[in-house]
């Protein structure tokens, strides 16, 4: 049985990938997508302890992560289409109409 | 001798592959390559959740993430046009020095606390052991679990969804088709 600490060190190391990535990267599409991998490393987190404290709470809670996951997914890139739609970019330097 | 540390070789395998993949949706110009990343970071984390004897869970994850939301993102860009990658010069700038080094960071902060204070959760042991999850089957002890102690935040993300496809089709454009029909 691998160590709950190795999946707990993985979890933290994709989380600060994603971290990164939502800092460093100017287009939407790929900040959504590390906001994904930062959810992911949440759920291997909870897996982990689900096992290690003998309880399936976790994966109820990794359950529910999911659905509002695919919720958002769905309803940020709506945003993001009919933005591209309005201002023909999916930079987010240009998404500055809210401004003072 | 290979068999008795099989689990151990295939978590270093899913676990680097996942950590390269992440990787790779970071530093990518195309944002093609990095969904296909994405996609290949979600099949390897699901391979983990079965060393965790989390079928079920690995299951949905490859049915909701690779399945919907991976494909959902792809048909996003192919939708918006391709050439979506942003032009960056070079990638040794000094805020992205500073956000590696944060990272880094944070990093070493969280390893820390976890095998530092990795003992504290050993006295509230559940009874839930993988022999009786094989026993049982994961999707049925998941599901029993769901539909006993948490049947209200199961109702509760039912809600959630349909207050996405409201959102969604709001979003969408609803009105205006409505607008053009009437107009006709």
């Amino acid at each position: 049985m691998v160590h709950t600490s190795y999946y707990l060190l993985l979890a933290a190391m994709l989380f600060a990938i994603g971290a990164g990535g939502v800092l460093l990267r100017k287009n939407a599409l790929i900040i959504m997508m590390c906001v994904e991998i930062m959810m992911n490393a949440v759920n291997l987190t909870l897996v982990a302890f689900s096992r290690q404290l003998g309880s399936l709470t976790g994966q109820v809670f990794v359950f529910m992560i999911m659905v509002v996951a695919a919720v958002e997914v769905a309803i940020g890139l709506a945003i993001l289409v009919e933005l591209y739609r309005q201002i023909k970019s999916v930079n987010i330097d240009d998404f500055s109409s809210l401004k003072g | 001798m290979l068999l008795a540390n099989l689990e151990l070789y295939l978590f270093f395998i899913f676990g680097g592959v996942a950590v390269i993949a992440a990787f790779g949706v970071v530093f990518n110009k195309n944002v093609v390559h990095s969904t296909l990343f994405l996609l290949l970071d979600m099949v390897m984390l699901a391979g983990l959740y079965v060393l965790l004897n989390a079928e079920y869970i690995a299951v949905i994850q490859i049915l909701v993430y690779a399945g919907a939301i991976v494909v959902l993102i792809l048909f996003v860009i192919m939708f918006l046009g391709a050439e979506l990658g942003e032009r960056i010069p070079t990638w040794l700038t000094i805020r992205n020095v500073i956000v590696v080094f944060l990272a880094a960071v944070f990093l070493t902060v969280t390893g820390t606390a976890v095998f530092e204070w990795l003992g504290v959760g050993q006295a509230i042991h559940g009874n839930i052991t993988p022999e009786l999850i094989a026993q049982n089957g994961s999707v049925e002890m998941v599901g029993a679990a769901i539909f006993t102690d948490y049947i209200l935040p199961f109702e509760f993300a039912s809600v959630i969804l349909l207050v996405g496809i409201v959102g969604v089709i709001t979003l969408g454009g609803w009105r205006k088709v409505q607008h053009r029909k009437d107009s006709e």
